[in-house]
């Protein structure tokens, strides 16, 4: 293995942004690769400045540096510049520590986190050197494999892949770094033998080792070829979040990357309900850490990487039980003697939760925002986003009053069962928000942010037709038509065009693959970037390989169609999620699970898990923003952890 | 008037491709990380009161580059840390990326001025490729001997026909390989004035021609001057500084 620095170096003069080549982030490894240790390159299919803060990512890259058995390192898609550079020069994919070549290492990870990076996956497998398809490889080339949300339907990227791994990656990294290590060191070139030994480890996928078969066009089954290989893949959980304090180092970059902080991801999990969102569903059940531990992360964290913000992550982080106690021990100094922000990405829609987030915010209240996601309170039963009017105003009462200037509203349409009117909600809601703002200041900006809802697989609305684009943008211009002349509010949306796109890699089957290679060989890399986005691109791919949108996208599913991920379980029973499709369709709404009575989902039963809470009281305010009545100081049906479940 | 303080940095190596915000922004962490009683600005966010000298342009290296740091008021317990400046050097230098390190650092006298307005001159060290050792040598000497050098220049949407000429204080071929050929790089030595309109390394690169490519370039020193003398913001003894340089160097390569 050879650092390829001296043929890297001399690109950067003439590239945009060379930081993002260089490594040396405060927290990287220095990994001395050796015999008896599996190489791991770990790859996020985005840029440096998306791909960096990824916490997954980091956690993954601590625990393998950590083993004696195994080597981490990480790489990131060059931007258009660096690839062109690189090509031209011969230089293939490369890593940020070492330098190496991307084919020195056993195995190539990606972490998928949205659909849209797929064509990049198969760009970096070219660029590091390997042939696209797995079915094309050599035996001593590396494995690929990928995780994250979007792992949960794989089958658009299952003829690049060779494993896809389901759900938390905290436990299943090691078996299968035994499981490919012993492999290698046995000097086998078969590598058919090294992937039915993974198929073999729980949550773990070989797509080629399950046969689609097709009948009248519509898919028959994905059934198993090998006895190696489970009917049936579940998800691998994270029984207790005490046990993975992780990152303990978290990587402090030398350039601007998004989300600029420390992390320390309080829950995992999310008990909502929203039955649009594909990760409150997938990652359940919840999982709180122990607040003594999350203050300790915190206290070390700052210490170690002289940020002076903090993030507490979740998937809704004011649903934390112990967030009062959290934000105070920060606020009081009891983390650190210097001055600290506090950030909660996820707020909920009520007036306690500004009080906390005014309360932390050290910085300019320049700007807070909501995710009512539906302009009706019809259309939030059918999502089941149980927020009130007066949850709302309240919520957007609270913050103009504690001198927040601007107010953003996030909202979703071409949701199922979607009217006109509620379309028009939206305006409406936003509208109110202006006129609520004005009782405290003269001029609130209230801003309406609008995207185009994409289906997604392991959820209720997995059966829903998708809105086409002449449909979104249809509404976008009833949207536009109906803000006109309302001071104070300003519209954003998304464009309809890339909604669809990630629509056919959300829910398409395995023939999407022939789709997107079709579409990266056309040069249509960085999708996700509205610089580098191209739809006639997929419309010539989808045309060249017989398929549409409307078939893919467009059209509802019935209840007895076999989906292209029925063969693949995030934990969710298909009854479960039925009825609550059939609930959605009928306006019916349903409760937090946390607090109240099992709806038997499976996330937990099946798993032999149970909600794990930092604290047994619901978290002030906690009837808010869920339509239920729960009193402070109920005790409540869950597992407790106190501070001496830390470990 | 607040206690402060003024550092002497490196950067070199791999870091070198960092923005001059890129180091500031690692400068706000370090001195967090070393617990150095920074004072703070006022307002709704307060920012440590460092202030950063002349920008590097990104991709340069540097021996000589500074910040002036404002202490907060003495807090008793915490004196004895600013006693032992030469403790501080090192602790700050763990604290910052592998390529940056502290090569210098002294208490400020009351009234000094802010590095930006103190500082008139630079002296680089420029590799260039393309040209041989004495070709650019006759090159050098013309450039030197022309009255004027004209180059243009874009500031907010229009274009200047600025006269590089009297930024160019010196230039010198300083070390090239005998007989080499086009291909085998040859260093410049020139010495930049900042005002009242600098110029860049790479502009007087440009300036020797289409055919002279820029390799490396190091900023070597700062220089302030008056009446006649020049000085450092901060020197550093010849030992302290081969010494340092060296020991960063093989840190970051």
């Amino acid at each position: 293995m050879r650092s390829l620095w001296p043929s890297v170096e001399p690109l950067l003069d003439g590239v945009s942004k060379p930081a993002r080549y260089i490594g040396g982030e405060f927290g990287a490894a220095a990994p001395v690769h050796g015999p008896g240790q599996l190489a791991w390159l770990l790859v996020y299919p985005d840029t440096y400045e998306i791909g960096l803060p990824n916490q997954g990512l980091q956690i993954l890259y601590e625990l393998l540096n950590e083993r004696t058995d195994s080597v981490a390192e990480r790489a990131y898609a060059p931007w258009v510049d660096m690839e062109a550079a690189m090509r031209a020069a011969g230089v293939p994919l490369f890593s940020l520590e070492n330098h190496l070549s991307a084919a020195d290492f056993d195995v190539i990870a990606f972490n998928l986190s949205a659909e849209l990076v797929y064509t990049n996956v198969l760009n970096l497998l070219d660029l590091a050197g390997l042939a696209v398809r797995t079915a094309d490889r050599q035996p001593a080339q590396p494995l690929v494999l990928a995780g994250g949300h979007c792992a949960f339907n794989p089958e658009p990227l299952a003829d690049f892949v060779d494993a896809f791994v389901l759900g938390d990656g905290e436990e299943v990294v090691g078996e299968i770094t035994e499981v490919v290590g012993s492999w290698r060191s046995g000097g086998s070139e078969d590598r058919g033998e090294m992937l039915e030994a993974l198929a073999s480890v729980a949550g773990v996928y070989v797509p080629s080792l399950y046969r689609v078969s097709r009948a009248d066009g519509a898919l028959r089954e994905v059934a198993p070829v090998s006895p190696a290989a489970p009917v049936r893949i579940e998800k691998r959980t994270v029984a207790d979040l005490a046990a993975w304090p992780y990152p303990k180092r978290q990587l402090v970059p030398l350039t601007e990357v998004v989300h600029d902080r420390l992390n320390v991801e309080v829950f995992r999990g999310c008990t909502r309900g929203c039955r649009f969102c594909q990760a409150g569903m997938i990652t359940r059940p919840v999982r709180e850490r122990p607040e003594l531990q999350v203050r300790e992360m915190i206290q070390a964290g700052l210490a170690r990487t002289g940020y002076d913000e903090v993030a507490l992550t979740s998937l809704s982080t004011a649903d934390f039980s112990s967030i009062e106690e959290t934000v105070r021990a920060v606020m009081s100094g009891a983390c650190g003697d210097q001055p600290v922000s506090v950030s909660l990405p996820s707020l909920r829609v009520d007036a306690f939760t500004v009080g906390t987030a005014t309360e932390i915010a050290r910085a300019r209240r320049t700007g807070l925002t909501f995710a009512p996601e539906g302009g009706t309170w019809r259309m939030r039963r059918v999502i089941n986003k149980l927020i009130t009017e007066d949850d709302l105003y309240g919520a957007v009462d609270a913050a103009f009053a504690n001198g927040w200037r601007r107010v953003k509203l996030y909202f979703l349409i071409g949701l199922p069962t979607e009217r006109d009117e509620d379309v028009l909600g939206i305006v409406e809601l936003a509208r109110r928000c202006v006129e609520v703002g004005r009782r405290h200041q003269r001029s609130p900006t209230v801003v309406a942010s609008v995207g185009g809802f994409v289906p997604k697989a392991q959820t209720p609305f997995q059966w829903s037709a998708q809105d086409t684009v002449a449909e979104l943008a249809r509404k976008i211009h009833l949207l536009k038509d109906a803000c006109r002349g309302v001071r104070g509010l300003s519209l954003r949306w998304h464009d309809p065009e890339a909604s669809v796109v990630e629509g056919l890699a959300s829910r398409g089957d395995r023939r999407m693959g022939a789709v997107i290679e079709r579409v990266w060989r056309a040069g249509g890399t960085f999708q996700e970037w509205s610089e580098c986005f191209d739809l006639a691109k997929w419309e010539a791919a989808l045309d060249a390989e017989g398929l549409s949108f409307d078939e893919v996208v467009h059209r509802l599913r019935s209840g007895d169609e076999v989906l292209p991920w029925d063969h693949l379980s995030a934990g969710l029973h298909r009854d479960f999620l039925w009825a609550d499709w059939q609930d959605a369709l009928a306006a019916v709404a349903v409760e937090d699970c946390r607090w109240t009575p099992c709806y038997d989902c499976g996330a937990c039963t099946d798993a032999g898990l149970e909600h794990v809470v930092a604290s047994n009281v619901a978290p002030a305010g906690g009837s808010q923003g869920t339509g239920q009545d729960l009193s402070r100081g109920d005790r409540v049906p869950v597992r407790f952890v106190g501070s001496a479940g830390a470990r | 008037m607040a206690d402060r303080l003024r550092i002497r940095f490196v950067k070199l190596g791999k870091v070198r491709f960092t923005s001059h915000r890129d180091v500031a922004r690692m400068w706000e962490r370090a001195v967090r990380r070393s617990s150095l009683p920074v004072a703070s600005s006022n307002g709704f966010n307060p920012r440590p009161l460092l202030a950063f000298g002349l920008a590097l342009p990104t991709g340069a290296e540097s021996l000589a580059e500074y910040l002036d740091v404002t202490l907060a008021p003495i807090d008793p317990s915490r004196a004895e840390n600013l006693d032992d400046l030469g403790c501080l050097a090192v602790t700050l230098s763990d604290a910052l990326p592998v390529g940056i390190d502290v090569v210098a650092l002294s208490r400020l006298a009351g009234g000094a001025d802010s590095l930006q307005q103190e500082v008139t001159l630079c002296s680089w060290d420029l590799e260039v490729r393309g040209v041989t050792a004495s070709e650019l040598a006759g090159r050098v000497e013309r450039l030197l001997d022309a009255p004027s050098v004209s180059m243009q220049r874009e500031r907010k949407g229009r274009i200047f026909d600025d006269d590089l000429r009297p930024a160019v204080r010196s230039l010198v071929v300083s070390h090239h390989h005998e007989g080499s050929s086009c291909g085998a790089p040859t260093w410049l030595r020139a010495e930049l004035a900042t005002r009242p309109r600098g110029v860049r390394p790479r502009e007087l690169v440009e300036a020797l021609g289409a055919d002279v490519m820029q390799g490396r370039a190091r900023r070597t020193q700062q220089w302030i001057e008056h009446g006649g003398e020049r000085w450092e913001p901060l020197s550093v003894g010849p030992g302290l500084d081969a010494a340092m340089a060296a020991h960063a160097w093989e840190r970051a390569s």
